[in-house]
């Protein structure tokens, strides 16, 4: 026995070598492994990565027009805008023969919908002009270019014809730059007018709006969580059920409490004039501006940051401090040197969590944030149920998911990801 | 033998069975409206009577319509539209019809008559905006005030708005450009047929936001019809706009000290669409629903429950009275003469160009 093949592979007792048969026998496992999850990955994949795959596309995605109007977008590419006169007769009969077809099949509003998002006046424009279309005989009628302007001398204007050029290409980094104030203009990127610019303003106060909530978070929070943590069962749990409480009222009724609370005919406002504190004539302003959005915020995700800390600070053993305090350390020592950093990770955690959930939230900043309080995702929902803009929306969505990721890259190099703990 | 004979039957009505169907109309539904009181108007004016003349039918309402558009294009896109008819205002219905997400209708082929035999077309007259739209109410998007916070000389004019000299307060208009850049314009000095081709230019445009940037400080933005009613009551706001319904509950329902300020008062128009692709049989049964929903005393009906004016001509003699509070309900329609006297007629044409452009103008404006 000792003799046999040391150079040789290893043999299972069947024969086969035992990598091959190991492999086999993990394979299955893997495979039983894949099945049992398999129930919630196509979940995942169909309820939550396919709409984001799909918002991404939609972002970029601009077939409408050269689908639409083909033969004009062919035509529109000989022509020069710098020449400042609008195309000549074979772009107008391509645009004939387009809308003829876009006519019939009632698509000429749709894609005047989507260019009216570039350039005011061109959805009356389409939907006029296919009136006439409709009537027109392709063979009999030409020439069309004095038909067109006919119709309407907007026809002659180059921005028109602008706009349909630079957003004939199937896919368009429009939507992206509109995103952050700027737009495709003739020589590519320009900058919009002042009085348009309005996306880089909400994205900046929508991160630093997440900011402070996070911050007032966790100085509400610890206090609390250490509580939890340290008191006696009985009057711990009373303190857990009055965290948890508004935790299970909904959403709608705490933000309008806190319209309640806080309005000028409110009862705080109530409190503090009959109080002598503030003169019934200039009655605090509290609510629908930033401070009533960060008051309803904070309160809103407070649970979420108390309860990772709670659930770090349960783990860690009493007897540390009690050892601190024992070799001389001060109250105050004992807390920061021992007890803090070993509360780190919940912090890291209830930060994570409530700036994220914070950065997408959007029904409180819309109920409580008046003018100066509402975020970017406000505007996003606006886009895509209100102005049906959905590919701005989609570009919107997308930049914040992507500043959420760096951010959360920038924590996992500053912190680190490891030093995260739910409990 | 038998079974064979047995397979050739269920065969041959699996065959016929579709074609049966085309025939038929659907035994249930799916209205979509606004939720609340106007909803209840229409459950008890349209589909209450109409479900009683049609037994077995079942009828379900869904409250969406304030994302209409969005969610008809999604369900579009999925193949798969599951709402029969869709109540929105006149400029949804315009942007739905442009997507072809509604469907085109001949007013005078599927709506009754007028009971004196004038053809529906012209009974609804201008109230047809839309190729795609099918009227029922005018309501109005118009202001009231608290009787007890301005003094001895309640606002007669909307450009009370603009004065906060003389009524100090905050007050409440929709967070939107539509409208309050028409009454901007207007209580400017511009002259009431010239305000759009003023608002088409930038100067235009300008000066508009420059009144408003007036009382921009004093005013708080709302976006559900319920918020102006809700501030008013509370003393929040001194004046506030709103739809002329959710006023009209409001002091006489909740007996507030509101008054309305008719004044200036814009006309809109709410209706319904039916959405596109739907199959036959459901297309029959909505079709036999809007017709019967439409006609002149269904729509004289709804005002007895709801201070919203019948979209048809023929129906405004018929308006009764309230059916709880048991007031005539005429003199608290926006149509009627003494609430008529001074109106504004919103342009939908105009709007529908311009609405995304001043739109982000207008949210650029609030965020500085």
């Amino acid at each position: 026995m000792s003799d046999a093949t040391d150079t040789g592979p290893v043999l299972a007792a069947d024969g086969t070598p035992l990598k091959r048969s190991l492999q086999r026998a993990l394979r299955a496992q893997k495979l039983r492994a894949l099945a049992l999850i398999a129930p919630l990955l196509i979940f995942i994949l169909v309820t939550f990565i396919a709409p984001i795959a799909d918002m991404l596309f939609r972002s970029v995605e601009n077939q409408i027009v050269s689908e639409t109007l083909p033969r004009t977008v062919i035509a529109l590419k000989e022509w020069d805008a710098g020449t400042g006169e609008a195309p000549g007769e074979a772009v107008f009969a391509a645009l004939a023969a387009d809308m003829k077809v876009a006519v019939e099949a009632k698509t000429h509003t749709k894609v005047a919908v989507r260019l009216n998002y570039q350039k005011t006046g061109i959805a009356s424009l389409f939907r006029k002009s296919g009136r006439q279309v409709k009537r027109w005989d392709l063979g009999a009628d030409a020439p069309f270019r004095e038909k067109f302007l006919d119709i309407d001398e907007d026809w002659g204007d180059v921005e028109v014809w602008q706009t349909i050029k630079t957003y004939s290409s199937p896919y368009t980094a429009g939507y992206f730059l509109n995103s952050v104030d700027l737009e495709l203009g003739p020589d590519g990127m320009q900058a919009v007018d002042e009085d348009l610019a309005i996306y880089r303003l909400l994205f900046n106060r929508t991160i630093f709006m997440s900011l402070v909530i996070m911050g007032s978070c966790v100085l509400l929070g610890y206090p609390i969580a250490f509580l939890l943590a340290n008191l006696p069962l009985r009057s711990s749990n009373l303190l857990m059920i009055l965290v948890l409480l508004p935790f299970w009222t909904s959403l709608l009724v705490r933000t309008s409490s806190w319209k309640v609370l806080l309005q000028q005919q409110g009862v705080i406002n109530d409190i503090l004039v009959w109080a002598g504190l503030v003169d019934d004539a200039n009655r605090l302003v509290m609510i629908n501006n930033q401070f009533g959005t960060i008051v309803a915020m904070t309160h809103i995700l407070l649970p979420f940051m108390i309860l990772p800390l709670y659930s770090v600070m349960k783990t860690i053993p009493p007897s540390y401090v009690r050892a601190a305090k024992s070799l001389g350390a001060t109250n105050w020592t004992a807390f920061w040197r021992v007890y803090f950093p070993q509360s780190v990770p919940g912090i890291g955690a209830g930060c994570i969590l409530v700036f994220i959930l914070a950065i997408g939230y959007y029904i409180t900043p819309e109920l409580v944030g008046g003018t100066d309080g509402t975020f970017i995702s406000n505007r996003i929902a606006y886009h895509i149920s209100r102005s049906g803009n959905w590919g701005l929306g989609a570009a919107l969505g997308t930049i914040l998911l992507a500043v959420v990721l760096v951010l959360y890259w920038v924590y996992d190099k500053i912190v680190g990801i490891d030093n995260v703990s739910l409990g | 033998m038998k079974l064979k004979s047995i397979l050739l039957m269920t065969g041959a009505a699996l065959v016929a069975a579709p074609a049966a169907f085309a025939e038929e109309m659907a035994d249930s539904m799916t209205l979509v409206s606004w939720g609340g009181a106007y909803q209840a108007s229409q459950t008890k004016a349209y589909s209450e009577p109409y479900k009683a003349m049609n037994e077995g039918l079942e009828v379900v309402w869904d409250e969406s319509s304030a994302e209409a558009v969005a969610k008809l294009r999604a369900m579009s896109e999925a193949g798969n539209v599951t709402w029969d008819l869709v109540d929105v205002v006149a400029s949804d219905a315009i942007r739905l019809c442009d997507e072809g997400l509604a469907l085109e209708i001949d007013a005078d082929e599927m709506l009754a008559p007028a009971p004196d035999g004038t053809p529906a077309s012209e009974d609804f007259g201008d109230m047809l905006v839309s190729e795609c739209f099918i009227p029922q109410i005018v309501y109005s998007t118009t202001a009231g005030y608290r009787t007890d916070l301005v003094g001895d000389t309640p606002p007669t004019s909307i450009c009370a708005m603009f004065d906060t000299e003389a009524y100090p307060g905050k007050r409440s208009l929709e967070k939107r450009p539509i409208n309050n850049m028409e009454w901007a314009l207007l209580c400017d000095g511009v002259a009431k047929e010239d305000v759009y081709d003023v608002l088409e230019t930038e100067e235009g445009q300008a000066q508009a936001f420059a009144k408003l940037d007036t009382i921009k400080d004093d005013v708080i933005w709302w976006s559900a019809g319920a918020d102006t009613p809700q501030l008013l009551a509370d003393g929040e706001v001194v004046m506030g706009t709103t739809y002329n319904g959710r006023l009209f509950s409001l002091i006489e329902e909740q007996k507030q000290p509101v008054a309305m300020l008719w004044d200036a008062q814009v006309f809109d128009l709410d209706g319904w669409i039916i959405p596109t692709g739907l199959p036959a049989d459901r297309l029959a049964r909505v079709k036999d629903f809007v017709r019967f929903a439409t006609d002149t005393q269904r729509l004289a009906d709804q005002a007895k429950y709801i201070s919203y004016g019948p979209a048809r001509a023929s129906s405004a003699p018929l308006v009764d009275k309230h059916a709880e509070l048991g007031i005539d309900m005429a003199p608290h329609m926006p149509t009627d003469p003494n609430n008529a006297k001074n109106t504004f007629l919103y342009n939908y044409e105009w709007w529908a160009d311009y609405r995304d452009d001043l739109d982000a103008k207008f949210q650029a404006w609030l965020a500085k």
